[in-house]
């Protein structure tokens, strides 16, 4: 990054390292978790260091856990991976990169460096967010999820240190700052409720999908609604042609 | 390799392939209003979800414990305004002490 010699502690690389180091230490959280999901310190290390997308990681052994098939672990985690293909296409247009740029970009594409690129008024400061807190969280998440996971197998019920009070706290950290409207809040709160009623019905991992399929149902129906963004008004009508 | 480990690596690849594939979707389709409002929408509807199920349930059953005022406690900080990391550690504090008194199982 061409910046000046004596500014690399800008505020987009503070912002990304105080986000590296909250996040990075919930890594401990989730190798415990892991290990105590009954998975083994390999695979444990393997979904932090190649998967690297906590809510995945997070839904992946919440279905373990719970009891559900491999391939529901498999589809909750793919499903909730799906918001990070649309960072993608946002990181994409506010980071311009070169091509061979994008395969790193991509594995290190999360909502912590999406949140913190994308806050940030320059270009440059956009480019610094991403990278530090991308680059941040990786390294961090990765050694405290060893330190987790082995930790993880003394540590006995995860429950008796408050961890499973960490991740209700964790998923509300990262859903409260999206409710900012009335919309995204009537959203959550069905969400919530969708949720509650599959999960007596439905097979672990299930419940999330049903909830997903509801959410892009209700979307696209007050999507249609509303008012065409008049800067976008000739995509607007290819849009409608081909639906 | 038993069959977890290759759901789990392929759930891994999967997530690649998602992250990889926004980087490839033309600028025409991403300024789609419709695209972004269904993105924005799924996200928070995710999340959502997600606490829900850490907070009440355990398998195939609702549960109300200790979870429960790590919730409520993580609203409080969240509402005042508390660094992320602050928040989680009010969530684990609440839990462990609410075990602790005995007032949550």
């Amino acid at each position: 990054m061409p910046a000046t010699p004596t500014s690399w502690l800008t505020p987009a690389t503070k912002m990304g390292l105080s986000i590296a180091l909250a996040t990075g230490l919930y890594g401990i959280s989730f190798g415990a978790l892991a290990i105590a999901a009954g998975l083994n310190l390999w695979q444990t290390v393997a979904l932090s260091a190649l998967m690297f997308t906590g809510g995945s990681q997070f839904a992946f052994i919440g279905v373990i856990s719970g009891g559900g098939a491999a391939s529901a672990a498999f589809s909750a985690a793919t499903l909730l991976g799906v918001r990070n293909a649309v960072y993608g296409m946002q990181l994409k247009q506010a980071l311009r990169p070169g091509a061979r740029m994008v395969p790193l970009m991509a594995q290190v594409t999360i909502d912590e460096s999406t949140a913190t690129s994308l806050g940030q008024a320059s270009q440059s400061e956009r480019h610094r967010g991403f990278w530090t807190a991308g680059l941040g969280v990786y390294a961090l998440w990765n050694l405290f999820t060893l330190v987790g996971a082995l930790l993880g197998e003394r540590m006995g019920d995860p429950a008796a240190w408050g961890l499973d009070g960490a991740a209700v706290a964790a998923f509300l950290g990262l859903l409260w700052p999206r409710l900012k409207s009335a919309q995204p809040i009537i959203v959550a709160f069905a969400a919530a409720v969708v949720t509650a009623f599959a999960v007596p019905l439905t097979v672990p991992g299930v419940p999330i999908l049903i909830t997903a399929g509801c959410a892009v149902a209700f979307a696209v129906l007050t999507g249609r609604r509303a008012e065409p963004a008049t800067e976008h008004g000739d995509l607007q009508q290819v849009d409608q042609e081909k639906s | 390799m038993s069959e977890l480990s290759w759901w789990l690596l392929g759930a891994c690849a999967a997530a690649f392939a998602l992250k990889i594939c926004g980087y490839f979707v033309p600028r025409k389709v991403l300024d789609s209003p419709l695209m972004s409002h269904v993105a924005a929408t799924l996200t928070v509807a995710l999340l959502a979800s997600l606490v829900t199920m850490n907070a009440v349930t355990s398998g195939q059953e609702l549960v109300i414990d200790a979870r429960i005022g790590a919730l409520a406690a993580a609203t409080i900080a969240l509402v005042f305004k508390a660094p992320y990391l602050v928040v989680v550690l009010v969530g684990a504090l609440a839990a462990v002490a609410l075990r602790a008194t005995g007032l949550a199982a």
